[in-house]
Formats: C-alpha cells, sequence, structure tokens
C-alpha cells in the first residue's frame, strides 16, 4: 500500500495554498525540524514565522495575524498545543472568535521516545469542551490534505491532530472529505468500530480482518472528525449492528469514547459499547509497538473487545 | 582547586562523555548535541560541588539539582551512574519500554533526580519553589538548575527570574547552557538573546559569564555565587553544542540525531581510552580501562 509521511502532506499542502493565498502564514515554535515545515520556509521565507521555544506567544502572535487578515496555521507538539496554550488558544483565538489553525503533532503513543511528558492523552478532551471548535484527526495522507484545505477555506478555528510519521493513503487523491462527516471505510453486520486517526484506524482494519476469520463480520467508521461529530453515521452503523467500539490514541475520557457514549445515551441506544483508548494513566517512554501492546491499543486488544462484546450482546 | 583535582574531574567528564555517547548509541538515537554541552557542569557539580548521597537520594539536607533542559538527562543518569546512585548497566536501558531512564528526567523513576522536566520553562519555576521552601525550612542546601538558551526563549523563564529576585533567593545557583543552537538554528536566527547577560543583570541576579567546558573557571564561578547574600546567581556558560562527540560537534545541527554504536565507538575512541561498545555496559569492559580507575565509582 502507498504511504506518505503525515507531515510531508501537511507541510506540501500549506505550500498548494500559499502559492495562491497570500494570506497564507505558518507558525513555528522552535519544532519546524520535526513538523517538516522546511520546505515551506525555503519557498515562502517571510511567511513562516519561527518564534522560538515560545508556544503560549505563538498562539498569542497567531491570533493577532488573523485579525489582520492572515490565515495562521500554527504547530507544536500536541502536548503543548493543547496543555501548554490551553489559555491563550480558549481566549485570545477562540473567544475572540479570530481564525487559528492549531496543529498538534505526535499524538498519544506517537511521542513514543520522548516519553510521558510529551505523551498528550487529554488534548482532544480539552478542546472538545472549547465552543465551537472544530476538531480533525485525519487518518491518511489524502484526508490530511483535504482537512487542511478544508480548514484554510473555513473562517474560524480548528485543532488539527496530526501524527508526523508515514501512513497508507486509505483514500484516492480525489476524495471529498467534510467537516463533521465520517467515513464508512469497511460495512460489518455484526459490530462496528468507530476509530479517529491513523493509528486508531490501522488497528482496527487489522482486527477486522482478525474477526472475518472468526466468522464476525465488523465494520469500521473513520471518524475524521471529532467535532462536529458525524452522529448519523455513528448512530446508524451503531443502531444496524447492535454493538459498537470506540477507538482513539487518548483518553477514554472526554475525547471520542466520551462523546460515543454521551451521543449513544442521549438517543437511548440499548446495544453493546465498549470504549478502546487509555484508562485514566499517564503516558511513558518506549517504542510506538511497545505502548500500543502496554496500553492496549493494538488489533488485538480491538479484537477481544469484539469478542467480549459478540458473548455479552 | 588544586590543579590535580581539576585534571581528576577533567578525567571524570571525559568518562562521562562516553558514557552518555555509549548510552546514545546504544539506543541509535537521541539529544546528542545538548547532553555533551553540560558534562563540565554536571561533573563539577556532582563530583565536587554538591552535598549528595548515592546510598540516600532523599537525604532533606542535601544540594538539588534540576536539569530543566530535561532533554539533556542521558548525560546527567551518566553522572548518577558513575556517582554510585544505580548500576551502570542501566544505562543500556535507555529508553526501553519499562525504563527507569527515560529520555527526559523523571523524579519517580530515577534514583538521584530531583525534578521532573522536559516542559521546557516549567523546571525552572519548579527550582525557585524548591528553594523557596527549603529556606523557609531553614535548611542550608543549595538549589541549582540548568537551563538550555532556546528555553530561555519560554517567558515563565522570565517570570520566575523576577520572582527569585524578588524574593532574595540566594539558595539559588543557576547555569545557562548558552551553546548558541536550538532546535531548530541558531538562537540569533530564531530568537536573539542577546545581551543576556545583561538581561540577567537588570533581571536583579548576580550573573557571570564563564566557559563552561573549563572546569577551573566554573568551579570559580560557583564559589563566587556561593559566597552572595541576598540575590539569586546566574552563571552563563558559553559551551559548545555537541562538545567532545566528534561527529556531531563537527555538524552545524546536531540537536536530535540518529547514530549507532559504529559511531558511537569511534566517538569514544577519539576521546582516547578504549571504546566502551554496545555490550560493555552490560558486560566484561565495565570498570576496565574503558572507566579509566578507581576514583570513578565514588
Ligand atoms: C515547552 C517545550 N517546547 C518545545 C519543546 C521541544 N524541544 C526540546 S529541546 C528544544 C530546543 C531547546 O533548545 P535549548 O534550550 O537551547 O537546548 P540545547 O541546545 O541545550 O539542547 C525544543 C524546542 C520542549 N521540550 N518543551
Ligand atoms: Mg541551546
Amino acid at each position: 500500500m502507498e504511504s506518505k509521511e503525515m507531515r510531508a502532506a501537511y507541510a506540501d499542502t500549506l505550500i498548494e495554498l500559499a502559492t495562491t493565498n497570500r494570506d497564507i502564514v505558518v507558525l513555528e515554535a522552535d519544532l519546524m525540524r520535526a513538523t517538516g515545515t522546511g520546505s515551506f520556509q525555503k519557498l515562502f521565507p517571510d511567511r513562516l514565522v519561527n518564534v522560538g521555544v515560545a508556544e503560549a506567544n505563538m498562539v498569542g502572535v497567531a491570533s493577532g495575524l488573523s485579525a489582520t487578515g492572515k490565515i495562521p496555521f500554527a504547530s507544536t507538539f500536541a502536548c503543548f498545543a493543547s496543555r501548554r496554550v490551553f489559555d491563550q488558544f480558549f481566549l485570545s483565538a477562540n473567544y475572540a472568535r479570530l481564525n487559528v489553525k492549531l496543529v498538534g503533532t505526535d499524538p498519544g503513543v506517537t511521542a513514543a521516545y520522548n516519553g510521558g511528558t510529551h505523551m498528550p492523552f487529554e488534548d482532544l478532551g480539552l478542546m472538545r469542551t472549547i465552543p465551537g471548535l472544530t476538531i480533525v484527526e485525519p487518518s491518511d495522507p489524502a484526508s490530511c490534505a483535504a482537512f487542511v484545505r478544508l480548514a484554510a477555506a473555513m473562517y474560524g478555528c480548528v485543532y488539527l491532530r496530526l501524527p508526523r510519521k508515514a501512513a497508507a493513503f486509505l483514500y484516492p487523491a480525489g476524495e471529498k472529505f467534510e467537516f463533521g462527516r465520517a467515513k464508512r471505510l469497511k460495512e460489518g453486520k455484526d459490530l462496528v468500530f468507530a476509530a479517529l486517526g491513523s493509528l486508531m484506524v490501522g488497528e482496527c482494519l487489522k482486527a477486522a480482518q482478525v474477526l472475518a476469520g472468526e466468522g464476525v463480520e465488523a465494520g469500521v467508521v473513520d471518524v475524521l472528525c471529532l467535532k462536529p461529530l458525524d452522529e448519523v453515521t455513528i448512530l446508524t452503523a451503531a443502531k444496524a449492528t447492535g454493538r459498537i467500539i470506540s477507538a482513539e490514541n487518548h483518553q477514554v475520557m472526554g475525547g471520542l469514547g466520551s462523546a460515543i457514549a454521551e451521543l449513544l445515551a442521549e438517543h437511548r441506544f440499548g446495544g453493546g459499547f465498549k470504549r478502546i483508548g487509555i484508562r485514566d494513566e499517564f503516558g511513558e517512554v518506549g517504542t510506538q509497538d511497545y505502548l500500543v501492546k502496554r496500553f492496549g491499543l493494538g488489533a488485538p486488544d480491538l479484537a477481544d473487545a469484539a469478542r467480549k462484546l459478540m458473548k455479552e450482546s | 582547586m588544586k590543579a590535580e583535582r581539576i585534571a581528576e574531574l577533567e578525567r571524570i567528564a571525559k568518562e562521562i562523555r562516553k558514557l552518555t555517547i555509549d548510552e546514545i548509541g546504544y539506543l541509535g538515537v537521541g539529544h546528542i548535541g545538548g547532553a555533551m554541552s553540560v558534562v563540565e557542569v554536571l561533573t563539577l557539580l556532582y563530583h565536587e560541588t554538591m552535598r549528595v548521597d548515592p546510598g540516600y537520594p532523599r537525604d532533606p539536607d542535601r544540594d538539588w539539582l534540576v536539569l530543566s533542559k530535561g532533554h539533556a538527562g542521558p548525560t546527567l543518569y551518566a553522572t548518577l551512574a558513575l556517582k554510585g546512585f544505580f548500576p551502570k548497566d542501566w544505562l543500556h536501558s535507555l529508553n526501553k519500554g519499562g525504563t527507569k531512564l527515560p529520555s527526559h528526567c523523571d523524579r519517580n523513576l530515577t534514583p538521584g533526580i530531583d525534578m521532573t522536566t522536559g516542559s521546557l520553562g516549567q523546571g525552572f519555576s519548579a527550582a525557585m519553589g524548591i528553594a523557596l521552601g527549603l529556606s523557609m525550612e531553614g535548611r542550608k542546601s543549595t538549589v541549582y538548575a540548568i537551563i538550555g538558551d532556546g528555553e530561555s526563549d519560554e517567558g515563565q523563564v522570565w517570570e520566575a527570574a523576577m520572582f527569585a529576585a524578588h524574593r532574595k533567593l540566594s539558595n539559588l545557583i543557576a547555569f545557562t547552557d548558552f551553546n548558541k543552537q536550538q532546535l531548530d538554528g541558531t538562537t540569533k536566527d530564531i530568537l536573539d538573546l542577546e545581551s543576556l547577560d545583561d538581561k540577567w543583570r537588570a533581571f536583579g541576579w548576580f550573573t557571570q559569564r564563564v566557559d563552561g567546558h573549563d572546569m577551573a573557571a566554573l568551579d570559580k564561578a560557583i564559589q563566587a555565587a556561593k559566597a552572595q547574600a541576598g540575590r539569586p546567581s546566574m552563571i552563563v556558560m558559553d559551551t559548545i553544542k555537541g562538545k567532545g562527540c566528534n561527529f556531531a560537534e563537527a555538524l552545524l545541527s546536531n540537536h536530535n540525531m540518529s547514530f549507532g554504536m559504529d559511531e558511537a565507538r569511534a566517538a569514544i575512541a577519539a576521546l582516547g581510552g578504549a571504546a566502551l561498545g554496545g555490550d560493555a555496559l552490560g558486560g566484561d569492559a565495565l570498570g576496565g580501562d574503558a572507566l579509566g580507575g578507581d576514583a570513578l565509582g565514588d
């Protein structure tokens, strides 16, 4: 399967947009080498603003730039993009009704060797409480490029959660995406996985394959947009099979698992429901593979949850 | 300090440098640049200046160190291991799943680590709190803190700077690792800090500027800082990012590098003495020539 670095999809799309739109500006806080926007800087040196290791200032500056009509994309590791600048992003950007696109890289266990201090399991939970904020976690390079374009085209703040590493293409280049729209990647009559982000979508597809070998047909919904959530697609899939499992590279509290639980409860879904994600723990250091196992995020964990759900309901 | 003692400390620094290169090379990737530039200051602090007891890491009467540029953890681990806080073979567990030595310092995992750091700027404020708490308790301990020059971009550093001067925290001695490099380039290009000494002076700190690889000069500066009353001290160290690790030092950009044991062995050999080798920390070469003689286990 063809793949591409997610950060390359991000940077390439910014270059494509900046070529025709002179308002696109990129902000970095001394992590440009990690985010990979060096290619943007080469072409548009005046439109890449590296503020140094000063994330709070970066989000404030981005807010001010957007007040003058610029369209700022500001990035840093997701731990800093959420925890470290929450007030600046909340108030100067969102409450002030400005137009800041904040990009958090290396979410959840993809922070790997940077360890627990750098491992955000709570960024989505924090962001989801900001009124009106759009939250996306693309699942492949095509959806990443598409949502960067959509974010630039829309007035309003966006939080884009972005693993840096290579991810397999799940969609063709011309695929249409929309904020608030999930994609049904795979149909299945027995249960459905609702997954967020390239890591978890990939693990769910693997789990579905394992389950198929056991005669269990599991579908996969690629959620893409945590807010606004595609309630219709998720609820319809859950009701059609009677069983749903949420899967996120994040705490089950506050993120996708919570969002789906709220949806199901409010719509009197009486079927089976399980959440895969981190259970009230801090991150720790290790390879991504080790951490996927350690925190129970892998295909075997998803398949186990599915088997239990099949027995229970 | 006597010439022999300086020579001895320089020899220990070389061993810490070798162990750190080995530690990161064994894993295959790490913050080699900023790890190398703090070797001398950590050697001097742990093997000369600070009151610490490897057998009693949480001794309430100890001196404290906050490595606020937490990504240099591997150097501190090598320093603590040589001092006897934990076995040297732990160094090969850097960043492995379940390790006690994570890339960034963690006070709950590693014996001898006084504060958890990794989000730049935060450790520095914590050091102020530790200094304040110890002085409230009437303890004679000194708190040492090390920040990066890139780290000094964080507003939090300057909030802490004002706080420490206002509170007259004279039991606090801080160092800036002024290696003129941050992650994306030189501090001059990314966010110019100069004149850094003047900034610290203006913030009310007793400020000195020294060659951060000169053991005698560093020691003198620490003594002068200790003699101060009524204000915190900042020692701005001119350093070289990647210092002493030949392949890293030769590069302009060495913040975080991938390299293996072949490069590590060659860099260690270039420092003189036997290369430790990939399995040295777990095996025979330990305590042998590579680690030099007697004084290293102290
Ligand atoms: C709050 C925060 N932002 C970003 C980072 C990522 N980061 C780690 S090291 C570094 C550069 C630090 O430069 P400097 O302080 O000069 O370190 P040194 O040169 O000593 O390695 C950055 C941006 C971080 N650890 N914490
Ligand atoms: Mg530096």
